[in-house]
């Protein structure tokens, strides 16, 4: 693959001295010039097409820079995880845990000693060897007093990494976890090198197939093969993540073949034109993205279960799907993913029911309905979502103001300082069901029960054990009716239809180009 | 004329302060902690306060402005919150796409609107004069991303000529830079040459009437001689006008239009650190604009007295 790339290339820079000879030739005699410029527009743009070994794909955001261990933008992870850096495990396109920098582990009777095994012979893309040493130090940058990785959380469960040969490594823990191995595998916890750990965000240096090339600021990242990959060979030799925003551009730029894919198409409304189209592969899947009416748990009248169970029974999850996310989506009724193997459907705990939900606001002393405020952050899903919910809400007397806000003030107001009485957002984190364990996280659901259940969960490693407990968590969520839970967000690509082996399913933010090749 | 050019250049600066003042506590009364929105919803509580410390967040308002404030004036714009990376250098990069855009886009409104004024002035009250006069109309009233989605659907989906969007950078190729950058410039182009078209039309109706227009024709020009030799440099006075205002708009015009076609530029840098909340990087870039606009008022002004001498005489008084 790689000469016909090599071949391309040349050719195009012969053919631009070449027009710009044409160009001083004719640049006198007017007449020709209309014919010249004509000429040069149709030649220059019939070599840029067919580079077989080459991608480039959209993304909508721009990464602020290239650390995944210094900052939750998930464009950053979208750019380089499983790419330019790799971490001792790896999750895989179905969540699953995989060994990565570590070949493998073992992990002792009592769940608190793991020793990982690191692979062999590999090198930073700088050049410099990788051993335990490596794993040491990037894990004691991240848990270190000035950190300031973005889930510092993942580290905090360990008490010491020690480094047994260049090639072994023990991680002591302060209690045992079941979801140590993933968290490790996540973007946060990739392996770094010192020589180069200070530098990252704008030259990030990894062990991955892939290695940095090159970063023009607003326009494009470009990575190339790393030869000296210790591993599977990939077929992609290049690959280039371009940046639109604009979704009408999107919709464009791939039928124009500028884009070889969009992972996460930002135009659901015009998806139509590409499923129609032979040329292109709609790929549906989904994401770790709970979307949720969240509720303020400490404030009147929300804090009556059966207001909250009111507004469960209003809601009409298949109409919010078809208007806000035009029917990509998949209903929920718990803050849990529907591919993970421990999801239950709890959909049907509150089904639609206007005079039951009419009883419950009637019974808990409204019976004529209340108003309340409703934050929607900048999301299409939440805005759209947003409108749709105030009119479902209208038929049992709850009257909504929204109130648009953005993302920076979101945070502020309604995470940090929870003034807020209802807000529409999509939970991102994978297996994030813990966080109704924290009363003080902006739901505000302060229940000891359920802590006791998420203690629980967080130290049993037997597998039938978690599954029980992540089922009864779930029931739990539901019967509550915390938040009302709406739907789980899609991942919506558009591919050239010649393009296979990209995820589908986004169990982790990412987009592994290891196993993307083109069909011959 | 020395007076002139001095109270021009006192007027600027007390503008510029004026700017950066409004700039800085502006965008510091906006809601938002910019630490915690790089680090997001999951971060502790520690972390976000070793980057607050790290980015000097937790100084008293005044002293941070004052920092910014003389940092500016030794050009100096800090570093960006979220790139981590001189905001002068992230904004010359973008600078090279987003100035030739508009100078492109200036020209082409020039080179479509003046001719057009010309004619339709020459054809008053004539059809031609109508039909030119309903395209400015329909030209001001076109939204420019939204022509530029026609251009793009045109010229790069159905033709393939040009790519839907991008930029080639000049030290790749100088041809490949421009043919980027023709499609934007002239979806910013269109509704600043059916203003010119206007103007240019109704400056040239009004010097028509002048008294040196009828002394020219006497003399036995005919009346496009005279249009052309005594009315267009008349009729350019408000049309330098009007471009030194339009061209503030030019700017707030790249915003848009650098997002529909994904040029890397000052429009879609700002776009980006706004939604991200870096605060250094937009008021740096907010700055350069201002002073961009403020400087091109300045010379608009002192060409005034270049094309008018009689403001020049005034100016002497």
């Amino acid at each position: 693959m790689t000469p016909i790339i090599k071949k391309m290339d040349y050719k195009g820079l012969n053919l631009f001295h070449w027009e710009q000879n044409m160009f001083k030739n004719y640049i006198s005699k007017s007449k020709k010039l209309a014919f010249a410029i004509l000429s040069i527009l149709i030649l220059s743009t019939s070599y840029s097409y067919a580079q077989t070994s080459e991608i480039k794909l959209g993304m909508v955001l721009e990464p602020p820079h290239l650390d995944p261990s210094a900052g939750a933008a998930a464009a950053i992870d979208e750019v380089v995880y499983a790419n330019i850096f790799e971490g001792l495990t790896r999750i895989d396109a179905n969540g699953g845990v995989q060994p990565s920098l570590a070949t493998s582990w073992e992990i002792s009777p009592d769940n608190l000693t793991y020793i990982f095994h690191l692979k062999k012979g590999v090198k930073f893309h700088d050049g410099t060897r990788f051993g335990a040493d490596d794993v040491v130090f990037s894990f004691e940058r991240a848990m270190g007093d000035d950190s300031v990785n973005a889930q510092k959380a993942i580290f905090e469960i360990i008490e010491e990494v020690q480094e047994l040969d260049p090639s072994t490594i023990a991680i002591l823990l302060k209690r045992p976890s079941g979801e140590f191995l993933f968290n490790i595998g996540r973007g946060d916890a990739v392996i770094v090198a010192p020589e180069s750990a200070d530098d990252n965000k704008t030259n990030p240096i990894g062990t991955g197939p892939y290695k940095f090339i090159s970063w023009n600021k607003g326009a494009k990242i470009v990575l190339e093969a790393n030869e000296n990959y210790v591993g599977e060979k990939v077929s992609i030799d290049k690959a280039t993540f371009v940046f639109i925003s604009d979704p009408n551009t999107a919709i464009a730029a791939m039928l124009a073949g500028d884009l070889d894919g969009f992972p996460m198409f930002p135009a659901p409304e015009a998806l139509e034109v590409f499923t129609k189209d032979d040329r292109f592969n709609v790929l549906v899947g989904t994401t770790e993205g709970e979307t949720i009416l969240a509720t303020n748990n400490k404030r009147a009248p929300f804090n009556d279960i059966r207001v909250r169970q009111a507004m469960a029974h209003a809601i009409d999850r298949n109409e919010i799907i078809d208007g806000a996310v035009f029917g990509y989506g998949t209903p929920i009724g718990s803050h849990f993913a529907p591919h993970h193997p421990y999801f239950i459907d709890k959909v049907d705990t509150y089904p639609l029911d206007l005079e039951k939900a009419e009883t419950l606001l009637a019974e808990a002393g409204y019976p004529n309905g209340f108003k309340a405020t409703l934050k929607l952050p900048p999301a299409p899903y939440a805005r759209r979502s947003g409108q749709i919910i105030a009119s479902q809400f209208r038929e049992i007397g709850i009257e909504l103001e929204l109130i648009n806000v953005e993302w920076a003030q979101w945070i502020d107001e309604t995470f940090t300082k929870k003034d807020y009485d209802l807000t529409i957002v999509s939970h991102v984190e994978p297996f994030d069901i813990g966080i109704y364990a924290n009363p003080d996280y902006y739901f505000q659901f302060d229940n000891e029960d359920f802590r006791a259940v998420m203690e629980q969960l967080g130290q049993t490693t037997d597998e039938g054990a978690r599954r029980a407990l992540a089922i009864y968590a779930q029931d739990f969520l539901a019967r509550h009716a915390v938040n009302t839970y709406l739907f789980q967000l899609a991942k919506v690509g558009v591919w050239r239809a010649d393009i296979e082996g990209m995820w589908a399913n986004a169990p982790i933010e990412g987009n592994d180009l290891s196993t993307i090749r083109f069909i011959n | 004329m020395l007076g002139v050019i001095l109270s021009r250049l006192i007027a600027f600066a007390a503008t510029l302060f004026v700017a950066s003042l409004a700039i800085f506590l502006l965008l510091d009364i906006l809601p938002g902690d910019p630490a915690r929105f790089i680090l997001g919803i999951s971060a502790t509580e520690q972390s976000v306060a070793v980057l607050r410390e790290q980015m000097g967040l937790n100084l008293p308002l005044w002293e941070r402005f004052f920092n910014w404030f003389f940092a500016l004036i030794k050009g100096d714009l800090g570093i960006s919150l979220t790139q981590d990376l001189p905001v002068t250098s992230l904004i010359f990069e973008r600078i090279l796409v987003s100035f030739p855009l508009a100078i492109f886009a200036m020209i082409i409104a020039i080179i479509i609107g003046v001719p057009i004024g010309i004619i339709a002035a020459q054809n008053r009250g004539k059809k031609s004069d109508s039909f030119l006069m309903l395209l400015a109309q329909i030209g001001i009233a076109i939204p420019n991303f939204w022509f530029g989605m026609l251009l793009v659907l045109l010229f790069a989906v159905t033709l393939g000529w040009f790519s839907t969007g991008g930029f080639i950078s000049w030290e790749q190729s100088i041809f490949g830079a421009i043919k980027s950058l023709v499609l934007p410039s002239i979806a910013l182009a269109l509704p600043h040459a059916a203003i010119v078209a206007r103007i240019m039309r109704t400056a040239l109706v009004d010097v028509a009437k002048a008294d040196y227009i009828r002394t020219a024709r006497a003399k036995g020009l005919t009346n496009s001689q005279a249009i052309w030799r005594h009315g267009v440099r008349n009729a350019l006075l408000p049309i330098l006008t009007i471009l030194g205002l339009q061209f503030s708009f030019l700017i707030a015009g790249t915003i848009i239009i650098e997002n529909v076609f994904y040029l890397p530029g000052l429009g879609k840098l700002i776009f980006t650190a706004i939604s991200e909340r870096d605060l250094v990087l937009v008021r740096g870039a907010l700055i350069v604009l201002v002073f961009a606009v403020i400087t091109i008022m300045l010379i608009v002004d002192l060409l005034y007295q270049i094309i008018d001498p009689r403001l020049r005489s005034r100016g002497q008084i």
